[in-house]
């Protein structure tokens, strides 16, 4: 019987070797597996390779991952923020490289990795400095850039509830990038706050089919924070 | 010379935005729109983190940081509205299904040039975010920015001095003195506020305008 159920994020996030390439689920706070993060700190892998969309919030979660100083490189797109002090720091120290990539970029190139998709062209970046040293082509009268996948070793993604099969759904606008994020890494952990029996989710509903899920986690469920913004005084 | 105020700016956005429109609004000045549009039209809203139909901010005590907008600030979901992922939501953008997209501006040139994203300043951390494909996705980019910078120079200019956001890709412009219409002639003069002379607008404008 398929079980990916994991006894505790330290088990499900066990064998993560240095050098992975990681992507982190989120936007901001929203979707943000924070304790899968607190236990890839625990677990020490160093000499890592970030995708977010952002480069942590505050001193918790990703920023704290940031902190310990095992991350080598970070790809996203907006890494300044009003609580960005982290990443501000180690950057401005030349301490973690940076590959800044438009958003849209960054979603369609995990969604083309999780699809076996070996490139594309996209309208977006044309003529900028992020499109530098990149191939262009004029298709149909526009002007577009070639972009590459981004495959990861590992997806760190939060969901709302899960089955043993892997199957998922997600709450609100913390689904973000957790969908492609799931099909683009060889090995893709989620965090749930409830585990149902198979069956029980509708599978009219299901966002994330659990062929894209090796493991899955439940954690206490926790209210998200604000986060990258700065608050009306 | 008068200027609009900020509100005044977004009323006068927000009276062209049609029926039935599917629209993104920028961070910053852009997001006073959503103030000011006119009751008796239904317009659908995008947040590029993946919500369309987006309502106005909850009530405090409310807050839910798992309905945020792009500007991570929480929002609410009107009755119709829908949620999903990263890859749909910048598929409705640049495959062209948003009818306007508002944006804010550093520097527009006379040919629909965008710069908003980076200063270029050698110590400034760069971030994009949806910028570029903000910039070239909707069928129409509106810019909405004050006509002239703190120092007095125009933000309309022949080239971008600021690094580029999209070729191009600028349809029409409301600043705190005109609305202006990016052409194949130049910039088109559609509407000057508070009956500033043509002469004065075309004196603090970088470019040449016609009328």
């Amino acid at each position: 019987m398929i079980d990916k159920v994991s006894a505790s994020v330290e088990a499900a996030l066990r064998d993560v070797p240095d050098g992975a390439t990681v992507m982190i689920g989120g936007f901001g706070g929203a979707g943000q597996p924070a304790e899968l993060i607190d236990a890839l700190i625990a677990q020490g892998a160093r000499d890592l390779t970030i995708v977010n969309n952002n480069a942590g919030n505050g001193e918790v979660g990703l920023a704290a991952l940031l902190k310990t100083g095992r991350v080598r490189k970070i790809i996203c797109s907006f890494p300044r923020q009003v609580d960005s002090q982290i990443f501000d720091g180690l950057f401005r120290a030349g301490k973690i490289e940076l590959e800044l990539v438009p958003q849209g970029n960054l979603a369609e190139r995990i969604r083309a990795a999780g699809a076996g998709i070996g490139g594309f062209f996209t309208p977006t970046g044309y003529g900028t400095e992020l499109a530098k040293g990149k191939g262009t082509r004029e298709i149909g009268g526009r002007m577009y850039v070639l972009e590459s996948p981004i495959h990861a070793d590992v997806a760190l993604i939060k969901a709302e509830k899960g089955d043993r099969l892997g199957n998922l759904v997600y709450r609100k606008t913390a689904r973000n990038f957790g969908p492609i994020m799931a099909t683009a890494a060889k090995l893709t952990v989620a965090s749930v706050h409830e585990i149902v029996p198979a069956g029980e989710l509708d599978p009219e509903n299901i966002v994330t089919p659990g062929i894209f899920v090796h493991r899955l986690v439940k954690v206490p469920r926790t209210v998200t924070g604000p986060a990258g913004f700065r608050q009306a005084a | 010379m008068q200027r609009l105020s900020r509100e005044q700016m977004a009323m006068r956005v927000a009276r062209d935005i049609p029926e039935g429109a599917y629209v993104n609004l920028g961070i910053g000045l852009p997001t006073l729109v959503a103030n000011h549009l006119p009751k008796d039209r239904e317009v659908f809203l995008h947040s590029e983190n993946g919500l369309l139909g987006m309502g106005p901010a909850p009530a405090p005590g409310d807050e839910d940081y798992d309905l945020i907008n792009a500007g991570k600030q929480p929002v609410t979901l009107l009755p119709g509205g829908a949620y999903f992922h990263h890859a749909d939501s910048f598929a409705m953008m640049r495959g062209g299904h948003l009818d306007i997209c508002v944006l804010g501006a550093f520097q527009v040139s006379t040919t629909g040039d965008l710069a908003n994203w980076h200063t270029g300043a050698p110590d400034a951390i760069p971030a994009v975010g949806g910028a570029m494909d903000l910039a070239i996705g909707a069928r129409r980019t509106f810019v909405m920015m004050e006509h002239l910078t703190r120092t007095g120079e125009s933000k309309i200019v022949e080239r971008c001095t600021y690094p580029l956001t999209g070729i191009g890709c600028v349809s029409r412009i409301y600043t705190d003195l005109a609305v202006l219409d990016v052409t194949t002639r130049g910039l088109k003069v559609v509407e000057i506020f508070n009956d500033l002379p043509f002469g004065e607008l075309q004196k603090v404008t970088g470019v040449p305008l016609f009328d």
